[in-house]
């Protein structure tokens, strides 16, 4: 086993690779923390994530940049088994003061009231793989697309096909102590990945957007499923989404509703490397991607993002039942586009790349940046996207660490474009993407290898902000709960502000809109983005701080006279300021406070 | 073994082109033989191995099984039989060590499970023959850098079928025996030659050509495995294959949006 996981890879070549590696990060010493120049192999040694001492649990060593772990909670003993993927940790989704913890063997339930200490409300034993959550109101969902998931939950395996659950399984988890199954929703591909996508006006209606690439299962288990492609079979379960109708009254009567041919007359793919591919040349051969990895969407916008494949895609989702794809972007760096993130504002997008689908080394010293981490990309008033910057975990990981772009969000920390994000054994980052050209690395959080000897499926699944802290699901260790902490990339005051932002539910593959309350830190956040940045003289920046402080000083019409009187002089600021719009938000941030004082 | 381009190389040694042309000699019937093999563990589930001798060379036809999904074929090979298909011409009943390699059930997994994973380890040896030579063989930028992703993808995932064979007792073919392997969509001695033997634009087409073939076998390999009810049930298998199928699903609509750019952008040398 050790033999072949380090496999050939002679002396001679290793200290090539090395020093490959040092004449790359010879580079700006500080390369790491700026942003990434565009090189096509990337793998820095100058990191203090790089030679972390191995160990299974909490016990391997741990390199933090700008965070802090304020817990580790390992897994219950039915899933703490290393056995591959077999019981390995998935997806998170957020209610009230619960985790909802994925397993591809199940699920559990935690109570995060006390984040230094999560306590376990339950695990289900209830094999899936993958098992990704989605929380709403009392029911959860969880995607089966394994075939050895089975109606009754059973762990023995399906001999009888009849047996055999691919699709949407719904809990009643009213009693978080005690979860019921009370429906499973059957799909012709199983679902690897689902997405809530709410009724825009009927408020006791969601759908389900099915993702997924698996094959078209046998029609002796469902006999509307059949393959091809839509020119030779109408009726094909391929080459479309599956979208499931949830009333909410009757949960037990989810079914499929219908289906979206998302992909109708797209090219087959990029014809040559980078951001271009010409449609004309390209679309004369085969046809595009048969599903979605997984669809991210964005209620607020009627956007959804779908990651379908060898290609992005963007849709209109204003009617949920027949959403219209906008536009289609793809790019030969791309094995497999994975997982979308848009900024609150819904102009940016981020899209990840799991090359090698998440059980391979994909971070080591010679391992191409473009290739497994993430494009940035805008959208347009015309919502078309522009393809800009990559961003790639950077610090040189192991041959026994599976490593690579994974599930993440954003942070919300006003005036800028902040997301958290796992990758695996490389750890957890968070990235600023506010200049789609240059993302940054501005934190991270990173384990040495599960094993140094074998490789042991592990690391981060996902990271997500929640309610103020991020929360990683560990693939083979458990539960780990992060805290930021104020450093020259993000002040104490921007933390603050994000952490005044707070959801009742959160469901990371149906975006919530982000509203920040009015309040001293949501306005100081941008004066220290001012600063930093340097829009406005350090005199000017100086003088209002000193405002900030005058008004927080006093209370009532006092307030509100000092804050207004402040906005005004930010309005004229801005015109003078090299980043005008920001120096304006902040007027209405302080504007908006002025008329919450009273 | 400079690594002055940054490639990473795994496997122990640079494999011998003529090494390979000399030993793949299995013909239809053995390859018929071993998909058979393949097909009749259907139901082997919870069984015992290792398989019976196959012998249902005549009536279990590898094409009907194994029909490669995507219906576009690879074009202007200057062969007459499409090889994503099998057809490779040999000395009948010739049977290659594949189908010596013991296979057995276990918990969670069938036969054909155990040989998908054996089998699949050849057809990727072979992947990596083909993508090493877009280093010396005038390829353009855009064939390297594929040729770049698909070496280190599926060296990586010999590592892991090695890793789940020997984890589970089974066991792992040997160079030769990899080497000796005829699976769908495999190049011919023939084809590997005509590629070994092509410079610059010509290279870059018949590598599109012949990959988008071996993909296209790689598809029609995930395919048999999961026409079995049984098999596949085994999470890290089920994720692999699954991963395979859109892998090079995605290469080949890649390649194949290379190969009209390559059509339509001259080709004056041609």
């Amino acid at each position: 086993m050790n033999g072949h996981a380090t496999r050939g890879r002679p002396g001679l070549a290793r200290a090539a690779a090395v020093a490959l590696a040092i004449a790359v990060s010879a580079a700006p010493l500080t390369a790491q923390h700026k942003a990434q120049p565009a090189r096509d192999t990337v793998a820095t040694l100058d990191d203090a994530r790089v030679g972390l001492g191995p160990g299974q649990k909490n016990s391997a060593g741990i390199a933090l940049w700008n965070m802090r772990l304020v817990s580790y909670t390992p897994k219950p003993a039915e899933f703490d088994h290393q056995q591959g993927l077999a019981f390995v940790n998935s997806d998170l989704a957020f209610r009230g003061n619960l985790v909802y913890q994925g397993n591809f063997s199940g699920f559990m339930i935690w109570d995060v009231s006390d984040p230094t200490r999560p306590q376990l409300l339950s695990s289900v034993l209830c094999p899936t793989d993958q098992g990704d959550p989605s929380i709403y109101g009392n029911l959860l969902f969880i995607s089966a697309e394994s075939r050895r998931s089975r109606k009754d939950c059973g762990t023995q395996g399906v001999e009888d096909g009849q047996d055999r659950m691919l699709g949407v399984r719904i809990f009643d988890v009213s009693d978080p102590r005690n979860p019921r199954l009370i429906k499973n929703v059957q799909t012709c591909r199983g679902s690897h990945t689902h997405t809530i996508v709410p009724h825009p006006k009927d408020d006791r209606v969601i759908y389900i957007y099915v993702g997924g690439t698996a094959p078209v299962r046998d029609p002796s288990e469902m006999a509307e499923c059949s393959t091809g492609t839509p020119e030779e079979n109408p009726n094909t379960a391929d080459y479309r989404i599956d979208i499931i109708r949830v009333p909410l009254d009757a949960p037990e009567q989810a079914e499929v509703v219908g289906y979206a041919r998302i992909f109708e007359g797209l090219p087959p793919a990029p014809g040559r490397a980078g951001r271009e591919f010409d449609e004309a040349a390209a679309s004369r051969f085969g046809r595009g991607p048969r599903g979605c990895h997984d669809l991210t969407a964005y209620p607020a916008y009627n956007l959804v993002a779908g990651s379908c494949g060898t290609f992005g895609i963007l849709l209109d989702a204003s009617d949920p039942e027949k959403p219209v794809r906008l536009d289609a972007k793809s790019d030969i760096n791309f094995s497999l586009w994975h997982t979308a993130i848009f900024s609150n504002d819904a102009r940016r997008v981020v899209f990840t790349d799991e090359w090698g689908g998440g059980t391979a080394p994909r971070c080591r010293v010679g391992d191409p940046v473009r290739l497994g981490g993430n494009t940035i990309l805008t959208i347009g008033g015309d919502r078309k996207m522009t393809q800009h910057g990559y961003v790639k975990m950077i610090a040189a990981q192991t041959e026994t660490e599976n490593c690579v772009s994974h599930n993440g969000g954003l942070i919300p920390v006003p005036g800028r474009d902040i997301m958290v994000q796992g990758w695996y054994q490389g750890g957890v980052n968070v990235i600023d993407f506010t200049d789609p050209e240059n993302p940054i690395e501005i934190a991270y959080f990173d384990r040495g290898p599960v094993d140094a000897e074998r490789l042991v499926i592990g690391g981060s699944w996902a990271a997500y902000w929640y309610n103020g802290y991020i929360y990683s699901s560990e693939l083979d260790r458990g539960l780990d709960i992060l805290e930021l902490v104020p450093n020259e990339h993000l002040s104490k005051n921007e933390i603050e502000a994000a952490k005044l932002v707070r959801m009742e539910e959160y469901n990371p593959q149906t975006q919530p809109k982000i509203v920040w309350p009015p309040a001293f830190p949501v306005v100081r956040a941008y004066l220290d983005q001012i600063v930093r940045k340097g829009a406005l003289p350090e005199a000017r920046t100086t003088a209002i701080a000193r405002a900030i402080d005058d008004a927080e000083a006093v209370t009532g019409a006092a307030r509100r006279q000092r804050l207004e009187r402040l906005a005004s002089e930010l309005e004229r600021d801005a015109r003078r300021s090299s980043d005008p719009e920001r120096v304006r938000a902040m007027a209405a941030a302080a504007r908006e406070l002025a008329a919450a004082s009273h | 073994m400079g690594e002055s381009d940054g490639v990473r190389r795994t496997t122990p040694a640079v494999i011998g082109l003529r090494s390979l042309v000399r030993s793949t000699t299995i013909g239809a019937a053995g390859l018929a033989a071993a998909l058979s093999v393949t097909l009749a563990a259907c139901a082997a589930r919870g069984g015992v191995g290792p398989e019976a001798a196959p012998q249902a060379r005549d009536e279990a036809s590898p094409q009907g099984a194994i029909e490669a999904p995507a219906h576009e074929h690879a074009h202007g090979t200057g062969h007459q039989h499409d090889p994503a298909h099998a057809q490779h011409h040999s000395p009948a009943g010739h049977h290659g060590a594949t189908h010596d390699l013991p296979a057995t059930a276990g918990p969670g997994y069938t036969v054909a499970d155990v040989q998908f994973m054996q089998h699949m380890i050849g057809h990727h040896d072979q992947a990596i023959v083909m993508a090493r030579m877009a280093r010396t063989h005038g390829a353009s930028p855009e064939v390297r850098r594929l040729a770049e992703k698909i070496e280190i993808s599926q060296l990586d995932e010999i590592e892991l079928m090695e890793r789940w064979l020997t984890e589970r007792g089974q066991a792992v073919p040997t160079e030769e025996q990899r080497k000796a392997m005829v699976m769908p969509g495999m190049l011919t001695p023939e084809q590997l030659a005509q590629l070994d033997a092509a410079r610059g634009r010509e290279f870059d087409r018949l590598f599109l050509e012949f990959m988008i073939q071996h993909h296209r076998g790689a598809l029609a390999m995930v395919e048999a495995l999961f026409a079995d009810p049984a098999a596949a049930q085994d999470p890290d298998l089920f994720r692999f294959a699954t991963d395979v199928d859109a892998d090079q699903r995605d290469e080949i609509y890649v390649m194949q949006g290379m190969l009209a750019l390559l059509a339509t952008t001259g080709g004056s040398e041609n």
